[in-house]
């Protein structure tokens, strides 16, 4: 394998593994932007999502039932926990609903503790078939299809925002919540939106990925903390820059394991963390839609 | 609250008669002593690690060890001595192992100790056990556990050391010529003991290890260390790794089609790494205790007839197979019940009857114990195997 070879088959795994970060990141960028809601246990929508899946398959549920079942049942859930606890305290401080979200995610990962073990389970890959060939360095057609999904997440919520009445809704709640209240926007049904919305995708970037990585109860942890990290490379307020963000973290894992040493792996992601912090930090692409009130 | 009276006064119930029960028992077993029925039972400790994270090895430890208990009381004890066994749970936790092998020692005056199922909790108790001179034999992998020899005067084990499972896999590789190695494993206790025998071994058999790669046991994507391994030119993969991480590398490693042969350590010797895996487990080749391909072994194999009793004896009691670790409490067992059936009541004695072990045909191996081997097992305890179809195929 020559340098050259070497470089694109890092490059493939970085942008497979970037896909799964960023996915993660922009289902947090959303909820954030539209709640004011850094929410912690949006990795474990993915763990849920993955695991329920897994079982449904186990079952002999066709792979794309199972797929549409455990995100809807995640978009329930997800909606269920803004209602039940969210929702009752959202005059509390930002503060105090980032640790509500981070007690969900304990009890999250407790319940599927108690649900499906500790041991991994697996679900088949989407599509039969050894790796594709290019230029001399394997992708995996699963690979394909995670970085599908992020390409379609993108676009879809692209299309949300700019072209829907209720995007656009969504998004006169982000500028200014009182005024958007006082031309008739309903801000609480918004934020039960952005979470069954956050549910569905944590839910679809976890059964995506879980072909290629194994479900376990307790993916949503790691997955919560990369997606936290690429959202802060790229900033709070953008979902390109959430997408960027996961994008730059896994190529850099990806060349750090792969051209300097495979221990130096998360210290340069690190690194590149706090480079941003340090110089722009307000991600690499700062607020574009504006204030927080 | 009359119903909560009404429970209250059931407990007490209860309670009373259980403590009667006990008090009965104990007047039972005095009277007998007395009349020479039955014997001073001998009391024999074991400590392990029946919850947290390494249960999977502590429980089929545990039903071995009850199962065997059970038996030999049927059959009339040791010399006529009933055994008892008292097992506790250490919570896969060095802290709790320490607190348990002490309780053993303390109140029950044990003659031994078996345990622990893992190298941590077992390391842990071996200063308690030096210092108040116990026979301790440990179900656990790593080789310091019983290294030096001169340091552990108290302490045996017998599982097979990394320093066997690595000559098994580094006579294979020179045997098919397969010179330039890379060499993979995890970043915990487990991948770093293997590494370490693995290079002592190939630097001293001419391998040349082209290149050495790490993982976290939480990695989700092996991708790039095993393209650095397609770009070192290596002639074979050996990958040092336990489930789930074992797995995911396996998949990478097809998914890149790297055509060299890919050697596992016996780390990956369950079910569950080949059902992870996902069909990509096929073609590895790994070191693994004869247990697993017990009925592929020619009948001409000392173990054969052990083996066969032990499976289907376990199999009868607990509806499934047993696995290596189970193995590993049974060898312990017998190891013992044969010292103190020789040696009797006495701590030093067995201790020095289990160092003159010799040709113990046990499930993990044929024990041959020393002054400065007191694990006893050799490269022949293990056998080569080769995953196909999702089975495990022995490789002659």
């Amino acid at each position: 394998m020559n340098l050259s070879e070497q470089l694109l088959q890092l490059l493939i795994a970085g942008l497979t593994v970037g896909s799964i970060y960023a996915l993660v990141a922009l289902a947090l960028v959303t909820t954030f932007n539209i709640t004011g809601i850094l929410n912690l246990a949006q990795g474990e929508f993915s763990a849920l999502g993955a695991l329920l899946a897994s079982s449904l398959c186990t079952a002999g549920l066709p792979l794309a039932a199972a797929f549409a079942v455990s995100v809807l049942a995640a978009a329930v859930l997800a909606g269920l926990i803004e209602r039940a606890a969210v929702h009752p305290a959202r005059g509390a401080s930002g503060l105090t609903l980032i640790i509500i979200t981070l007690g969900l995610s304990i009890s999250l990962r407790g319940l599927a503790l108690l649900i499906w073990g500790t041991d991994p389970v697996v679900l088949p890959a989407f599509s039969k078939g050894g790796p594709l060939y290019l230029a001399g360095a394997a992708v995996s057609p699963q690979s394909l299809w995670i970085i599908g999904l992020l390409a379609v997440s993108v676009a879809g919520l692209h299309a949300f925002f700019e072209l829907t009445y209720s995007g656009k809704a969504v998004r006169a709640c982000v500028i200014n919540r009182t005024a958007a209240r006082l031309v008739g926007i309903n801000p609480a049904r918004m934020s039960l939106f952005a979470f069954l919305g956050s549910g569905a995708l944590g839910a679809a970037a976890g059964i995506f990925i879980a072909p290629v990585t194994l479900a376990t109860y307790d993916m949503g942890f790691m997955l919560g903390i990369k997606g936290f990290v690429a959202v802060i490379i790229g900033g709070m307020h953008s979902t390109g820059g959430a997408v960027l963000g996961g994008i730059i973290l896994g190529v850099l894992e990806a060349y750090g394991a792969g051209l300097v040493s495979s221990g130096l792996k998360d210290a340069l992601a690190l690194l590149v963390l706090l480079a941003v912090l340090l110089v722009k930090p307000e991600g690499l692409i700062g607020t574009v839609s504006g204030r927080k009130v | 609250m009359k119903k909560c009276k009404a429970t209250g006064l059931a407990v007490m119930a209860a309670l009373a008669a259980a403590i009667g029960l006990i008090l009965s028992g104990c007047a039972g077993s005095k009277d007998s002593g007395k009349s020479g029925a039955v014997k001073e039972p001998y009391r024999v400790g074991a400590v392990i690690d029946i919850s947290g994270s390494s249960s999977s090895l502590g429980i089929p430890e545990r039903n071995t060890l009850e199962m065997l208990r059970d038996k030999i009381n049927a059959a009339g004890g040791i010399n006529g001595h009933p055994l008892e066994l008292t097992i506790l749970d250490n919570k896969s936790d060095e802290t709790e192992a320490v607190l348990a092998v002490k309780k053993l020692i303390d109140q029950q005056k044990v003659l031994a100790v078996i345990g622990c199922s893992s190298s941590g909790p077992s390391m842990a108790m071996i200063d308690t056990v030096q210092k108040e001179q116990v026979p301790m034999i440990s179900l656990a992998a790593a080789g310091k556990i019983v290294e030096p020899a001169r340091e552990r005067k108290w302490v045996f084990k017998t599982a097979q050391s990394d320093a066997v499972t690595v000559s098994r896999l580094v006579s294979y590789l020179k045997e098919k010529g397969l010179m330039k190695v890379a060499f993979l494993y995890m970043n915990n206790a487990y991948g770093d003991g293997g590494k370490q025998a693995f290079l002592e071994a190939a630097a001293a058999a001419g391998l040349q290890v082209v290149d050495e790669e790490k993982f976290e046991a939480t990695d989700k994507d092996m991708t790039p260390q095993l393209t650095r391994v397609k770009a070192s030119g290596a002639q074979a993969a050996v990958i040092w790794a336990i489930p789930p991480s074992a797995s995911i590398v396996t998949k990478n490693f097809r998914d890149l089609n790297l055509n060299i042969p890919l050697l596992h350590s016996h780390g990956v010797g369950n079910q569950n790494f080949i059902d992870l895996a996902q069909g990509a487990a096929d073609g590895t080749i790994l070191p693994i205790g004869k247990l697993t391909v017990a009925d592929q072994i020619p009948d001409s194999d000392p173990q054969k007839k052990v083996l066969a009793s032990y499976i289907d004896e376990y199999s009868k009691r607990y509806g499934s197979p047993p696995n290596s670790f189970g193995g590993y409490a049974w060898d312990a067992f017998y190891l013992l019940v044969d010292a103190i059936e020789k040696a009797g009541p006495d701590r030093a004695a067995i201790r020095d009857r289990l160092e003159k072990t010799r040709d113990f045909i046990g499930v993990s191996g044929v024990f041959n114990m020393s002054e400065n081997d007191h694990n006893g097992l050799k490269e022949d305890s293990m056998v080569l195997v080769r995953i196909e179809g999702g089975r495990w195929k022995l490789l002659q």
